[in-house]
């Protein structure tokens, strides 16, 4: 639970930790019925209705102000969005 | 730092080339480099909710040629994932790639290492969006409290080349990627302007006992820049390598960086660290499906690839070294095509182009892509040699004109009044008076001294600040010298 | 009230026959809302001034006789993941509570276009993920006809403020049975349109290839208007279809005869209790006695949808929220480096059902478990497809009910498995990329409940012809809350 916290990079006390493997628990028990089902011969479905060869021209698009795009920053200097220490 | 003779490298190489179209791979925001950061950036970049990606066209285009120049298979179907791991740069925190249906794949590429060539395979190719900068306050990302991110790069159109571990030598590695970047350039899937960082190396490399069949643990290098921080990083490595092996220590399989400073590798995750980047299907891009009509479309649109080039100048007569120069850059190759078509003496052309050209362009640190003397003007000015018009020495006075002026060689030639002199007229009367002037070389020559001709030849062609066509003047001389 | 208890037809003549100026009718839907919202608390924000501003801009079109739109000057609501630039766009998260969107959603331009005017952004779950609209961080909605009761959800907000008669009617979302599930609970008509029928550009992912826009409104008929204007290509969503959208008004005739319809009997579980399988059986009647040929079928894979669902959906929105990281917008949490920067955020940021959920997603992509779950669950995904084209090549249409409760009591749904197992009729749809309708069928001790349209893709038209019989021959659309009853 703890590795899978860090991955979706959430913080969680002991509590919700205790919380939610049991709640996954049941989930993921009430998911096991999957596992009955033969589907080895079954192509996965990735989009609900299939189309292919979607795509644009190489044309450009007039971008954001740069005001705009740090308006809503949390933090931002010189133009920059500003983040604390990455390592 | 000495190789370990005992010790044989394992090398490949992940390339990411930033492909030249004119918008980014998944909007329509401009990919022209080196504007302000942060303006060229637009919802989608910025990862704003709500946004879909919508793939360029160009790039899937590009992808494919590359693919083709590169001697793969083109998929018949190909997909976007999502590789999915938190970092600033990356605006929605997944990074829009191909997992497991790559574009290309099995490919190869081949190498001239001093005359021996080597086919390096290509295991893959595939597109994915470039990440955002990074700009740290301090030196580097580890001494800095805080960081600037700039949107620009996120959304560049990137596409990843994975070599198979095919090279066992520095050298050859650094050939690969010179020829990689050699072809990605002359097909036109990327200026390669490493500076400006639109080419990125990736280095997987290992050690293994000499004659052993089996890889050593490999680490990776990542974000490497220029041939020569490739080639440094790689002599550490194997060093390092080498070092912990002979200690009877292991190596770590991990993520290393390049200090470029220090001329050091350093840690920056291990394996166990290693990030689980959780893929799966880009939901919002449908997959696409490569017809033969579509690859075959691409193929009419490929140029001469440097292999054939070189094979096409040997054919003219050229050396081998000679090609292998003259294609160094798809600049040079093309310029040396387009003067070709003007002046048919390939190998005079190329004497010019590798030598006083090169040296004019290399003292102005200029490159063949923006010689101010045009391949035309070039050609002129070898055929008014060829023609005995000019001398060879007033020539290489004639290309700096042109080089500082732009004029055309005739222009100048006629300006400065430095056409040869080959009035015969003309000549005599200079002939006559150096003779006069100089009894003794005459005497020396009409005693047998032959060689004494060359000093009187040179004092004509002094009278006639070197116009005169060196040819006439020896004729005319020797002419004379024998009446008297 | 009753100038307004109209449908959109009805609001239209009388602007155009000027028996009330636009001005006159946005202010009368804003005294609505005054006298609602303090029980019903179906938005989030309002834009009052703008709304009218746009109503004087349509009332000068009308002085002038100018001829305006079917949807013209007519006040809708936007569930709150739906964009609009320029005004907050929370989706019911602390995380956006300060967000601005810097574009408009397409179907917000288009309703924009169409001369809509935006009356403000409703409550949802937070993220659309619930079925309660009690996620949401900010309050509660609830449900016009029983205000100790839910409006249901994710697109609680959307249906109540319909159901009230605070907005014309509203566009919501639909991942799982999120616009359809509220429109059962709150008696009003939902539609989620086929997968790619209208743009998903600028709304608030959380599970892109289920997520689907969609329009909860009085009437069957309104429903199609307001499908005309926001159905369509749009190039900025690569998943959008290119096809010509129909006039959908033409599909709505009186008339079922002849039409095949398939009622699964999965739809008939143990779930459904008697009175409620009762309200659906009667209204089966209806259409039978109308004309249409009625048939029992199978959907053999039902059984499986709700596990697929809910692996697909999770390990979806796992990703699509990643990018709420407190770096380019959005709540940030002090921190001394850039993983805690990031964990802190998402910590204070998200609720107790976004995390679970994202948890949930987390592990079943992560190494070792994308094989048993997401790529199972995938397969499973091909054989529900399967399953509805086995049954539409037999009918026309399936009918069942839109959810097996009517609304639950807030704060009584806790178990997370449980909250999930209601959305079990409507999830196949989201699966398949159908679409689907649900509208009144009746009453259960005096709440409303649905029946729900499955139809074959882009297949709205037909939903709209049998939803439109079955309306034009009962009267429960006309029912109105008893808390209308009580505000005028």
């Amino acid at each position: 639970m703890k590795h899978v916290a860090h991955l979706a990079r959430l913080k969680l006390n002991e509590a919700e930790i205790d919380l939610y493997t049991l709640q996954m628990n049941s989930i993921l028990e009430y998911a096991a019925r999957l596992q009955y089902i033969d589907t080895s011969n079954i192509e996965p479905t990735t989009h609900a209705v299939q189309l292919y060869n979607v795509m644009r021209d190489d044309e450009v698009k007039v971008s954001l102000p740069q005001n705009q795009v740090l308006a809503n920053a949390p933090e931002a200097e010189d133009g920059f969005f500003q983040v604390p220490r990455i390592v | 730092m000495s190789y370990r003779e005992q010790y044989e490298m394992v090398c490949g190489v992940e390339t990411h080339v930033e492909m030249a179209t004119k918008t980014k791979i998944f909007c329509g925001c401009s990919t022209e480099f080196g504007q302000g950061q942060n303006t060229q950036v637009c919802p989608g970049c910025l990862g704003l909710p709500g946004t879909l990606p919508v793939l360029n066209r160009e790039a899937v285009n590009l992808a494919i040629k590359a693919g083709l120049a590169l001697n793969c298979k083109i998929a018949e179907f190909t997909k976007f994932d999502r590789k999915n791991y938190f970092y600033p740069d990356l605006s929605k925190n997944y990074q829009t790639s191909q997992f497991d249906r790559p574009i290309c794949e099995n490919g190869w590429l081949e190498i001239n290492v001093a005359g021996e060539k080597k086919r390096i395979g290509i295991t893959r190719a595939h597109m994915e969006e470039d990440a955002g900068k990074l700009v740290h306050s301090g030196e580097t990302i580890t001494t800095s409290n805080s960081s600037g991110v700039d949107y620009n790069r996120a959304g560049m159109p990137l596409l990843e080349i994975v070599s198979e571990p095919d090279m066992r030598t520095v050298d050859e590695v650094v050939a690969y990627l010179e020829g990689l970047i050699q072809v990605m350039e002359y097909a036109g899937i990327s200026d390669c302007k490493l500076e400006q960082g639109s080419v990125r190396f990736d280095i997987n490399v290992s050690l293994r006992k000499r004659g052993s069949k089996e890889f050593g643990t490999r680490t990776e290098t990542k974000n490497l820049n220029s041939f020569s921080s490739v080639r440094r990083c790689l002599e550490y490595e194997i060093e390092r390598q080498a070092e912990l092996l002979e200690s009877g220590e292991e190596v770590i399989q991990e993520t290393r960086t390049w200090d470029e400073g220090k001329g050091v590798t350093l840690s920056l995750r291990s394996k166990e660290d290693a990030p689980d980047y959780r893929y799966f299907p880009e939901p919002n891009l449908p997959p696409i499906l490569i017809d033969k009509e579509w690859v075959e479309k691409i193929k009419a649109t490929m140029p001469e690839l440097p292999m054939a080039k070189r094979e096409r100048l040997e054919s003219l007569g050229l050396s081998e070294y000679d090609a292998v120069v003259l294609t160094a850059t798809k600049a040079m190759g093309d310029y040396f095509d387009q003067a070709l078509e003007k002046f048919d003496d390939a190998k005079t052309l190329a004497n010019w182009m590798m030598g006083d050209l090169s040296a004019l362009l290399k003292t102005n640190l200029c490159s063949f892509a923006d010689s101010p003397v045009a391949p035309q003007q070039l050609a002129t000015l070898l055929t008014l040699i060829q023609k005995g018009n000019i001398s060879g020495k007033i020539a290489k006075t004639v290309l700096e004109e042109i080089y500082n002026t732009g004029k055309n060689p005739e222009i100048i030639i006629k300006e400065k009044g430095l056409a040869q002199i080959s009035d015969e007229c003309q000549l005599e009367k200079i002939v006559l008076e150096v003779i006069s002037s100089n009894p003794k070389s005459v005497s020396d020559y009409q005693a047998g001294k032959k060689n004494a001709i060359g000093f009187l030849v040179g004092q004509v062609m002094k009278a006639t600040k070197g116009q005169a066509n060196p040819g006439l003047v020896n004729k005319l001389l020797k002419e004379r010298l024998s009446k008297e | 009230m009753k100038t307004i208890n109209k449908s959109l037809d009805g609001l239209h003549s009388m602007l155009v026959n000027k028996e009330i100026s636009c001005t006159e009718l946005t202010k009368a839907f804003i005294k609505q809302m005054h006298c609602c919202e303090p029980r019903i608390q179906a938005f989030l924000a309002t834009s009052e001034d703008t709304a009218l501003m746009r109503a004087a801009e349509v009332d000068k079109k009308i002085a002038n006789n100018e001829s305006i739109g079917p949807l013209e000057g007519l006040p809708a609501g936007l569930k709150d993941n739906i964009c609009m630039q320029g005004i907050p766009t929370t989706c019911g998260s602390h995380m956006l509570e300060s967000f601005i969107s810097l574009y408009d959603a397409t179907v917000t331009k288009r309703l924009k276009d169409a001369g809509a005017i935006v009356l403000g952004k409703l409550n949802l779950d937070e993220f659309a993920m619930g079925s309660t609209t009690e996620s949401s961080a900010f309050h509660p909605t609830y449900n016009p006809w029983d205000l100790e009761r839910v409006p249901g959800g994710s697109s609680g907000g959307s249906a109540a403020a319909v159901s009230a008669c605070e907005v014309a009617y509203s566009l919501g979302s639909d991942t799982g049975g999120s616009i359809r599930q509220p429109a059962s609970f709150c008696g009003v008509v939902g539609l989620k349109p086929t997968y790619g029928r209208v743009s998903r550009y600028g709304v608030v992912a959380v599970a892109s290839s289920l997520d689907q826009v969609g329009i909860l409104s009085k009437t069957v008929r309104d429903n199609a208007q307001v499908l005309n204007a926001i159905a369509g290509y749009d190039p900025q969503d690569s998943t959008s279809i290119t096809a010509n959208i129909p006039d959908y008004t033409q599909f709505l005739e009186n008339n079922v005869k002849g039409l095949k319809i398939g009622v699964p009997k999965e739809f008939f579980s143990q779930e459904l209790t008697t009175d409620k399988a009762e309200v659906i059986n009667k209204a089966l009647e209806t259409l039978e006695q109308l004309g249409a040929e009625i048939e029992e079928c199978s959907l053999p894979h039902m059984k499986y949808a709700m596990a697929a669902y809910y692996i697909i959906a999770m390990a979806e929105a796992s990703s699509e929220l990643a990018c709420f990281d407190g770096v380019r917008y959005g709540h940030r949490a002090e921190a001394n480096d850039m993983i805690e920067m990031f964990k802190n955020t998402r910590a204070e940021g998200f609720g107790q059902e976004v995390k679970r959920r994202i948890m949930l997603g987390t592990y079943v992509l992560s190494s070792g478990h994308y094989e048993d779950y997401y790529l199972k669950a995938q397969k499973v995904r091909t054989l529900i497809k399967e399953d509805f084209n086995q049954v539409f090549s037999k009918y026309d249409a399936l009918l069942g009910p839109t959810n097996p409760q009517t609304a639950p009591k807030i704060g009584e749904s806790s178990d997370p498995l449980a909250v999930y197992l209601e959305d079990i009729f409507t999830i196949p749809a989201n699966l398949a990329g159908l679409p689907a309708l649900s509208i009144p069928a009746g009453f259960v001790q005096g709440l409303p409940f649905g029946m729900q349209l499955i139809g074959k893709h882009f297949d709205e038209g037909l939903l709209y012809r049998i939803a439109y019989t079955f309306e034009q021959n009962t009267d429960h659309h006309h029912q109105v809350p008893v808390l209308l009853r009580e505000v005028n």
